[in-house]
């Protein structure tokens, strides 16, 4: 009666079953995101306060969520592949990192754009924001460290110790810079309060976190599968595969 | 076997005494490079000191890390050590506190000195020197695993900048904000707690830690 | 000459068992399927052309890496499992010295020893040194002896030892005829009181033992 798990942890059986997963997460990545788009700019109020800049929020906010869930599920995969020596796991973990690096990026240069008309300058010190400057350094040393080791079994658990040595820090490293902040209040603009948000605006960015997920996991398993062809090139099956002409 | 390590990787510090005085240079002329940055200003200096000696301390901290274990790698030490009956983590633990011996005792001893040059009060010194003391032995402990972990690649020194640097901030902030809040009258003591409870919880784990990097850069 | 310094613990019925042993380097298998069984006194040489996988070999047995399938046993148990347990009663000397060019001969051997669990006072390490033929050399720094000599820096690590299980990466490199016949005699008898000896070597060596392995690396 059991659905036979373990079937799709070999590479093998689950490239193939990402392959025929792909396409729908990305016709629901891009309905989600057409529909959310839509909802932020043309539905979705004029915020009294903030005028029409807020919007950018739709953006910014998905993205700084994605950056910190993204990083936690790497950890978490990175940590499996660690402990029960599963390589698909570590391919996941390895998979998710350019992806979080870059919603971290997004966050980040969102933010900038909103600090602009919100507080006249590009960037401010705000607990968040450093808080997000912080973690795309971890994003960058996980990646650096992975790329500098060729032998993908070493750059599997080299990396899981470092993410999970960074998954212990991230709500250290939040604190200490929630009270730098505290202590330094004079230096920049707390923006902890969020706005009264009209309905359509929560609906708006509900919608374009669904998006976030729907593209995160396409763009994952996309990636999983050129990783799984790399690391089993010298494999029956991937010659197989070139033989039938499935790859070029 | 603790003590043992900790004898033989002061024994090789002190027949290789220019690298310890290296590290403890470099902490010296990078505080000093400031003020011919900035100007001589004393107000603004005086602002500055905790922050700059702390970054000082971290650079130099950091930059000695790759002797930690990369000569034991190349000779095979390491290797004999990894086979050690003994427990791998004591062992890591052991040379963390040699590296602290050698390159955190000094910067905590030179501080001070340092401090002088930025006009900081007979206090504000204690404090800074307080704060060293504990926090430097957190950069050695955090810094065992980076160094583990880049063991052998190419780039390594640079490599584990990019790993460590971001895991010392908590230590950084608390370090400096303890300087700074005794010279706006503040109390400090929290702060020192905290980079005390960093010191235990990072003398509980890094090792850990670091001993299953080092398995896997050997392997 | 017989060296009386060292007497194994009680060895009743200690084994090494490698099973279905596979190493995998980048894309390349290197082996597959190998398996021995060595017992007390057993004598196994590792034999094959460059590049074989001999080394990677050792390094499993010794612990140091994983393989890519199958499992060793120390007397019935995995090695994994076994951890300090099979540190303590196995010495590895590989193609690493192990030694600190800027400590002395001495400080090396007594260091190095202790690392292994057997902390050994100055006579003894002088007494070791001398058979091994590094009498009056003690208190010079690594950096300056010949490879040879650094060889039996590591090598009087056996010496003073009290391990069942060495195991040897071309422990003959780089040696003189008299060390090598010392190292021989040293080998022999630590068979001869039950140990066991698994080796690689290039250079042809006769050493009797109650049984004798060849494994053959293609």
């Amino acid at each position: 009666m059991a659905i036979n798990w373990f079937k799709y942890s070999s590479p093998a059986s689950f490239y193939s079953l990402a392959g025929k997963m792909i396409p729908i997460f990305v016709f629901a990545a891009v309905a989600l995101l057409g529909a959310g788009l839509y909802v932020g700019f043309f539905v979705a109020p004029t915020d009294f306060q903030q005028g029409e800049a807020y919007r950018i929020i739709f953006i910014h906010v998905p993205a700084a969520w994605m950056s910190m869930f993204l990083y936690v599920v790497m950890a978490f995969w990175a940590g499996i592949g660690l402990a029960f020596n599963t390589r698909l796991s570590s391919m996941f973990a390895t998979a998710i990192a350019p992806t979080g690096a870059m919603f971290t990026f997004i966050a980040l240069w969102t933010g900038a754009l909103w600090g602009k008309p919100m507080w006249g300058t590009w960037w401010v010190w705000d607990a968040r924001l450093t808080s997000e400057l912080i973690l795309f350094f971890l994003y960058i040393g996980f990646m650096s460290l992975q790329a500098a080791i060729d032998d993908p079994r070493r750059a599997d658990k080299a990396g899981a110790i470092i993410a999970l040595v960074g998954v212990v820090n991230v709500p250290i490293i939040y604190f200490s810079v929630q009270w730098w902040n505290t202590l330094h209040q004079g230096a920049s603009v707390s923006v902890n309060q969020a706005p009264a948000m009209a309905s359509t605006m929560l609906t708006g960015m509900l919608i374009m976190v669904f998006a976030s997920w729907m593209y995160s996991i396409a763009v994952i398993l996309k990636r999983t599968r050129v990783i799984i062809l790399e690391r089993e090139s010298h494999t029956a099956w991937v010659a197989e595969l070139h033989k039938n002409g499935a790859i070029r | 076997m603790f003590m043992w390590i900790i004898k033989r990787d002061l024994l090789l510090a002190v027949r290789r005494q220019a690298d310890v005085l290296t590290t403890l240079f470099f902490f010296i002329i990078v505080v000093s490079l400031f003020p011919l940055s900035v100007g001589p200003e004393m107000n603004m200096l005086r602002t500055m000191a905790p922050g700059v000696v702390w970054v000082a301390a971290l650079l130099a901290s950091m930059l000695s890390l790759g002797r930690m274990f990369s000569n034991d790698y190349l000779d095979g030490t390491l290797e004999q050590m990894l086979l050690s009956p003994q427990s791998l983590s004591l062992l890591v633990l052991g040379k963390a506190s040699a590296h602290w011996l050698v390159t955190g005792v000094p910067l905590v001893l030179m501080a001070p000195v340092l401090g002088i040059q930025y006009d900081l009060s007979g206090e504000a010194l204690l404090v800074l020197t307080a704060a060293l003391l504990l926090g430097t032995p957190v950069l050695s402990l955090i810094g065992a695993i980076g160094a583990a972990l880049t063991l052998g690649l190419r780039g390594g020194g640079v490599l584990v900048s990019l790993l460590v640097l971001p895991l010392y901030i908590p230590v950084l902030i608390f370090g400096a904000g303890a300087v700074e809040a005794n010279m706006s009258g503040m109390e400090f003591d929290a702060h020192l707690s905290l980079i005390g409870a960093f010191l235990l919880v990072s003398g509980v784990f890094a090792p850990w830690a670091a001993a299953s990097a080092l398995r896997v850069s050997l392997e | 000459m017989r060296y009386n310094q060292r007497s194994i613990p009680s060895i009743d019925k200690i084994m090494l068992q490698g099973i279905n042993l596979a190493c995998v380097r980048g894309d390349r298998e290197l082996f597959r399927d190998v398996n021995f069984s060595l017992e007390a006194g057993g004598l196994m040489q590792v034999r094959g052309p460059n590049g074989s996988g001999k080394t990677s070999l050792l390094r499993m047995l010794c612990g140091l890496s994983n393989p890519a399938a199958g499992e060793i046993r120390w007397n019935g148990a995995s090695i994994r499992a076994l951890d300090g347990e099979y540190y303590g009663a196995m010495t590895y000397i590989g193609h690493l010295s192990g030694t600190k060019d800027d400590l002395t001969v001495i400080e090396n051997l007594r260091i190095s020893s202790a690392l292994a669990g057997f902390d050994i006072g100055i006579d003894q390490a002088k007494e070791a040194l001398g058979y091994i033929g590094l009498q009056g050399r003690e208190g010079l720094p690594v950096k300056v002896l010949s490879q040879g000599q650094r060889r039996r820096v590591a090598l009087a690590r056996l010496l003073v030892c009290k391990t069942s299980l060495w195991i040897l990466d071309e422990p003959l490199v780089a040696l003189d005829v008299a060390a090598v016949k010392l190292i021989q005699e040293l080998l022999e008898q630590h068979l001869r009181e039950g140990g066991m000896v698994v080796m690689t070597t290039h250079q042809e060596i006769d050493i009797t033992a109650i049984s004798t392995t060849q494994l053959h690396l293609a």
